[in-house]
């Protein structure tokens, strides 16, 4: 346990050093984020208060999604994945490191994106302990969705696309813009099973908001599933491709 | 003692058998040649014995390790260099040997002595600040097997590891192989080179279509066919019974 954690730690940190700055990741991880946040405010400048913990929570979604595109198509591409595999840890512990990886790009981004907020829009974290978990463990649920994406496809721009197909619905199917209760009723399940729906959820608890679906700690512990869900899936879907 | 044992390993795709049933046993510190044309299974055996693939049927074992049942101590005494180079562009030598090395679990101040070492083995010190991306396809190489032996493996595969290389940089390879063998690591190498084959392995298997159809001497082999003074690639010739044509037309459909 404790090799394969050392293990994944050196994964993340490579991963960290090569791709941190690869061009998709740029546009898709960084910019994005920024531009969709900044659009935002230019439209409704006085009231962009409510809408702060849904974009920190897209902010995540897309920082570490692209990372994942990135870091599992490339490697797979280029050969270094299969070399991954020649060393004496599991397909588990690989994965482990690469979606720790793309989560500290996520929540990096996340950061830089908040502190330059604050200072054109000061707003006010309620809970800045239940603001750090949910922080986390939301960029843990979506970077194991964007592995698990990543690694069906080949190409860094098919890992993208199809990450988008998961991505818009949940923008606006999730309760950053709209809360799910104003759904019409045959969009709600669909709303419930997205992880974005949980993570915008506790990130408005930490902002002082109610809690809209379940209560923070029942929905850090959904996030938590997914997280394992679609690490197994991965793992899973890894070990066919490669054999 | 045998340090790689194949024994009957057979690798179906649907249809398709790349492997069938291939038998071999490689003692400690010999050099073991695969002789074929592309597409032979040459590489899906290697992929095998290294613990990327699963045999449809077969054993193998490496320092008497299962290969599919214990995948992750075969992983600790083998080193693989594959056919691509492909180690990390954006790293530079050294840290690409160091990541390497923490991988199989080794301290940082052993992995980082271990990798100057390495760097001046393989005539790569000069290189060792320089990005993987920068170096030539020969250097490539070299780092590559550099990498595999980080952990000082009794057991090193080598997948067509001169192909793509100029004279030279299969010259320098070849030399290093030599000397990787009279410090007794065992080492499987793969090639569709025959000259390459007769310099380097003490005992050749030649594999044509997933089959071995003969092991033995580069010597013994040659002594085994009729032509006056005969070469290793007439034996090659006589033993599969492959047409020039027919050599091309495999090399051309191959991987």
């Amino acid at each position: 346990m404790k090799d394969a954690l050392r293990a994944a730690f050196f994964i993340a940190l490579k991963d960290m050093k090569t791709y941190y700055f690869k061009p998709p990741n740029i546009s898709w991880g960084i910019l994005f984020p920024f531009v969709f946040v900044l659009a935002f405010y230019l439209r409704n400048p006085v009231d962009f208060s409510p809408l702060i913990p849904g974009l920190v929570a897209l902010s995540l979604l897309f920082g570490t999604t692209s990372m994942e595109a990135i870091v599992i198509t490339f490697e797979r591409m280029t050969g270094a994945m299969e070399r991954l595999m020649l060393y004496p840890v599991s397909t588990l512990t690989i994965l482990a490191g690469k979606i720790a990886g793309g989560a500290l790009f996520g929540i990096t981004v996340t950061a830089v994106l908040l502190s330059g907020l604050f200072f054109i829009f000061p707003f006010y974290i309620v809970n800045p302990l239940l603001f750090l978990a949910s922080a986390a463990i939301s960029a843990l649920a979506f970077s194991a969705l964007g592995a698990f994406v990543s690694v069906a496809v080949k190409q860094v721009f098919e890992a993208q696309t199809l990450a988008n197909l998961f991505r818009f619905p949940m923008i606006f199917l999730s309760g950053v813009f709209i809360p799910v209760s104003a759904l019409p009723p045959a969009l709600r399940p669909v709303a419930y099973a997205m992880p974005l729906t949980y993570s915008v959820d506790i990130l408005k608890v930490s902002f002082g908001y109610t809690a809209e679906i379940l209560p923070p700690v029942a929905s850090l512990a959904v996030l938590l599933v997914f997280t394992i869900a679609f690490l197994g899936l991965s793992v899973k879907i890894m070990k066919n491709r490669v054999s | 003692m045998d340090t790689v044992i194949a024994d009957g390993l057979r690798k179906n795709y649907n249809n398709f058998t790349a492997l069938d049933c291939v038998s071999f046993s490689i003692k400690r510190g010999e050099v073991f040649g695969l002789l074929g044309p592309n597409g032979a299974g040459k590489t899906t055996t290697i992929r095998i014995l290294s613990g990327l693939l699963k045999p449809t049927s077969g054993n193998a074992l490496i320092m008497g390790n299962d290969v599919v049942k214990k995948p992750v101590e075969v992983k600790k005494s083998i080193g693989v260099v594959p056919e691509t180079s492909n180690l990390y562009p954006e790293l530079t030598c050294f840290d690409n040997l160091v990541f390497a090395g923490r991988l199989y679990g080794m301290r940082s101040e052993k992995v980082k002595t271990k990798a100057d070492e390495l760097l001046e083995l393989f005539g790569l010190k000069e290189k060792r600040n320089v990005l993987f991306s920068k170096l030539s396809s020969g250097m490539k190489r070299r780092l590559s097997m550099a990498a595999s032996l980080i952990h000082d493996p009794p057991v090193l595969f080598l997948d067509e590891p001169t192909t793509g290389l100029d004279v030279m940089s299969a010259r320098a390879l070849r030399e290093i192989i030599h000397s990787l063998k009279r410090r007794g690591i065992t080492i499987l190498l793969t090639t569709h080179d025959i000259e390459e084959a007769d310099r380097l392995c003490d005992r050749i298997a030649i594999i044509v279509k997933g089959r071995i159809t003969v092991i033995d001497t580069p010597e013994a082999l040659k002594k085994s066919v009729s032509a006056v003074n005969p070469s290793l690639e007439d034996a090659f010739v006589e033993i599969t019974g492959l047409k020039s044509e027919l050599m091309f037309q495999e090399k051309e459909g191959g991987r």
